[in-house]
């Protein structure tokens, strides 16, 4: 169990889903009541929670919306091909430790062990994200958002493994670092690839789904102050009977805020065909699919989010 | 710190009734431990158990590591949470998921009436007579197809391709690691080096760039036509599937079904049969373009991120050929390192490609190759183990 060091400034833990939820809501994050309710017992179980789900339904998003709600520090580790111990842990500031060694030659010390001690301390290590994210904070434990691990490879998974199940990390010349109370973790992926099941285990998994229209409606609403009632109901509408379409990539929430912004931006005061075609760049990102909603789709998509009822 | 709002009786009935939905979940084939079962109860410990939703969500959380199993864990929980009596009754009905019907024996019945001809069941002694070939027997059994091999010929077959394992084809990764000829300075190891001799630097470090085998993803058709070969595709990718990690298999017919995990299993046969248990049509008809669709929006994304190489092992006898399946093949094609097109049909010295279908897919196949015998597997493993070229569009025809 993590107790967050209640200092000043600081906000409390949750104490129920419902206060969770209101956190959240009252950050403008609006989330499903299942969301709301993992993520207050990875708060409660001290247990990583991993988001898994379709590009732009607000994955990464819930991170930054409760590191600043609990007042925490937010650390982000983004992942890519060939993420290694060098750019996601620590790294020794080689350049400075040279320098170090050629002072010391130049005032005379010729003690091997006492060098090897100097210069493999703190101040030339430079720490990357999963190692800041162990060190004591005054404000509580940090928010560490590892996002999209699956960009990540096998090995490096099997360190996070590592990581996620004590806390600490080992480092050969200066010895063990271990966090005084574990970060509150969020591993989000975009299953570009399969993760393995022994780091799911160690988490508590969620599927982060599209909103349905009424909470999709109050997001858009919430994130694009000033767009008039009509409008907004109509691109709520408009993607989500995309949705049901057949495409390649459907929009996130992420693209229906985009394009409400762009629809407010260019003065729109409903949505017409041609101010759609125009958009489209907004909420589609694949030719094969903006070809598909030329004509009659686009047509009928339309009627449906424009009709009055 | 946690509240425990429960008297201790309501507790015990709690956690008989956890344990008993865990076991639920079991043997309806999801991956359940003890842990998650201590997690369960120390979660439903804060909050407010009540509230039926937020239990639901809170056991789906624990219970539920795969989105595939969240169908499953719903309905099992609304019956199991209903009335536990009904249960047991229940669950023949619940959609179990394949893994769980794990009775090799079923299974296995189902291969033989689905992919063997009656003279695959003759007895082991019969065929340990037949198996003493001499060297030209063998050398007649690499060009042999396999259409036209007796159960004693396939069985050796069988043992070659379990043999056969791929030599490293690789790619390079973004991962380094020590390597005297490296072309990155491991400037680390170099100092501490250094530090033996007192700052001096001696020796340099140097780090090269690890090379990891190209992931491999089969598209096996298993329709009537190609009910000769579907299983000793199987059993080749279940053997190099056993060498290199990184091998995902689908199967496909009239649908598309992923047996990766079925084929994990050590042992060939096992893999087979949970393959053939997962899988609703065996030898019926082909769409292949339905399927490539499904797979190209299913999963395309979430096997082929890393720079694979697809085998689409298909005899392309397509029916309902229409530009619905150009378009797939180019799109597969597109999002995929190599597209390898493997047909048993290329045995045939005069092959043209008259199909429809075939006419489709053809401009849209990095390489098309035969797959009818032994040799034929062995020239793909060579391919395989080559490195690998830049992406080129020549079209390698090979006569067997």
């Amino acid at each position: 169990m993590t107790s967050a060091a209640n200092t000043s400034g600081a906000n409390t833990m949750p104490a129920s889903v419902d206060a969770m939820l209101e956190l959240l809501t009252s950050r403008g994050y609006l989330a499903e009541r299942s969301l709301a309710t993992v993520t207050y017992l990875s708060l409660r179980m001290g247990r990583p929670l991993f988001l898994e789900g379709e590009a732009g339904v607000g994955k990464t998003e819930i991170a930054k919306v409760l590191s600043a709600a609990l007042g925490r520090k937010l650390i982000r580790l983004q992942c890519y091909e060939g993420l290694d111990v060098s750019s996601a842990v620590y790294e020794w500031n080689s350049a400075a430790q040279m320098i170090a060694i050629r002072m010391a030659e130049a005032a005379g010390d010729t003690d091997r062990d006492q060098l090897s001690s100097d210069i493999f301390a703190d101040r030339y290590m430079i720490k990357r994200p999963l190692l800041q994210a162990l060190e004591p904070d005054v404000a509580g434990p940090p928010v560490l958002l590892i996002d999209e691990l699956d960009r990540a490879d096998e090995a490096f998974e099997a360190y996070l493994l590592e990581i996620l199940s004590d806390f600490q990390v080992t480092i050969p010349e200066f010895g063990t670092v271990k966090a005084p109370h574990p970060p509150i973790v969020i591993i989000t992926s975009n299953r570009t690839r399969e993760i393995h099941d022994a780091l799911k285990r160690r988490c508590l998994y969620h599927w982060v789904d599209y909103p349905a229209a009424e909470r999709e409606l109050a997001i858009v609403k919430t994130r694009v102050p000033g767009i008039s009632a009509k409008l907004s109901q109509q691109v709520v509408r408009f993607v989500q009977a995309l949705r049901n379409q057949d495409f390649y990539k459907s929009p996130g929430v992420a693209e229906t805020i985009d394009w409400a912004t762009a629809l407010s931006e260019l003065d729109a005061r409903s949505l017409t065909p041609q101010v759609v075609g125009d958009t489209l760049g907004a909420l589609l990102k694949y030719q094969d699919d903006i070809t598909r909603m030329q004509g009659d789709t686009l047509q009928k998509v339309l009627k449906e989010a424009t009709s009055e009822n | 710190m946690a509240i425990n709002h429960l008297a201790p009786e309501q507790t015990e009935q709690f956690a008989d009734n956890i344990v008993g939905f865990a076991r639920a979940l079991r043997s309806a084939g999801m991956p359940v431990g003890p842990g998650a079962v201590i997690d369960a109860m120390s979660a439903l410990q804060v909050i407010d158990i009540g509230n039926r939703a937020d239990v639901f969500t809170t056991l789906e959380a624990i219970f539920v590591k795969r989105h595939e199993h969240a169908l499953i864990f719903r309905q099992a929980f609304n019956l199991f949470f209903r009335a536990s009596e009904e249960w047991k009754h229940m669950l023949d009905s619940v959609p179990l998921p394949e893994q769980a019907k794990k009775k090799p024996q079923a299974g296995a019945r189902r291969v033989q009436e689905a992919m063997s001809q009656p003279r695959m069941t003759e007895t082991p002694q019969h065929q340990e007579q037949d198996l003493r070939l001499s060297v030209s027997d063998k050398e007649i059994l690499q060009k042999k197809d396999f259409a036209q091999m007796s159960a004693a010929e396939i069985t050796e077959a069988l043992r070659a391709v379990e043999r056969m394992r791929l030599p490293q084809a690789e790619l390079l990764t973004r991962r380094h690691r020590p390597d005297p000829r490296g072309l990155r300075l491991d400037l680390r190891r170099t100092l501490r080096a250094s530090l033996r001799t007192g700052g001096d630097i001696i020796d340099i470090h140097r780090l090269g760039r690890i090379e990891k085998p190209a992931p491999i993803v089969a598209l096996l058709d298993i329709s009537g036509s190609m009910n000769e070969y579907t299983r000793l595709f199987l059993h080749f990718l279940h053997a190099i599937g056993d060498a290199r990690k990184r091998v995902s298999v689908f199967l496909f017919g009239t649908r598309l079904t992923n047996v990766t995990r079925a084929l994990r299993q050590r042992d060939p046969d096992e893999a087979l049969a949970s393959c053939s248990a997962s899988v609703e049509d065996w030898a019926g008809g082909t769409r292949i373009s339905a399927s490539l669709h499904n797979f190209n929006k299913l999963w395309a994304r979430r096997v082929l991120s890393q720079g694979a190489i697809v085998l689409l092992i298909s005899d392309g006898l397509e029916r309902e050929a229409d530009s619905r399946l150009a378009f797939e093949m180019d799109r597969l094609h597109r999002s995929c390192r190599r597209l390898i097109w493997l047909n048993p049909l290329l045995r045939f010295g005069g092959f043209e490609a008259k199909a429809q279908g075939i006419k489709m897919m053809l401009p849209h196949v990095d390489e098309f190759r035969p797959v009818h015998n032994l040799s034929s597997i062995q020239e793909l493993i060579t391919t395989l183990s080559r490195p690998l070229p830049p992406h080129h569009r020549s079209l390698i025809r090979s006569a067997a």
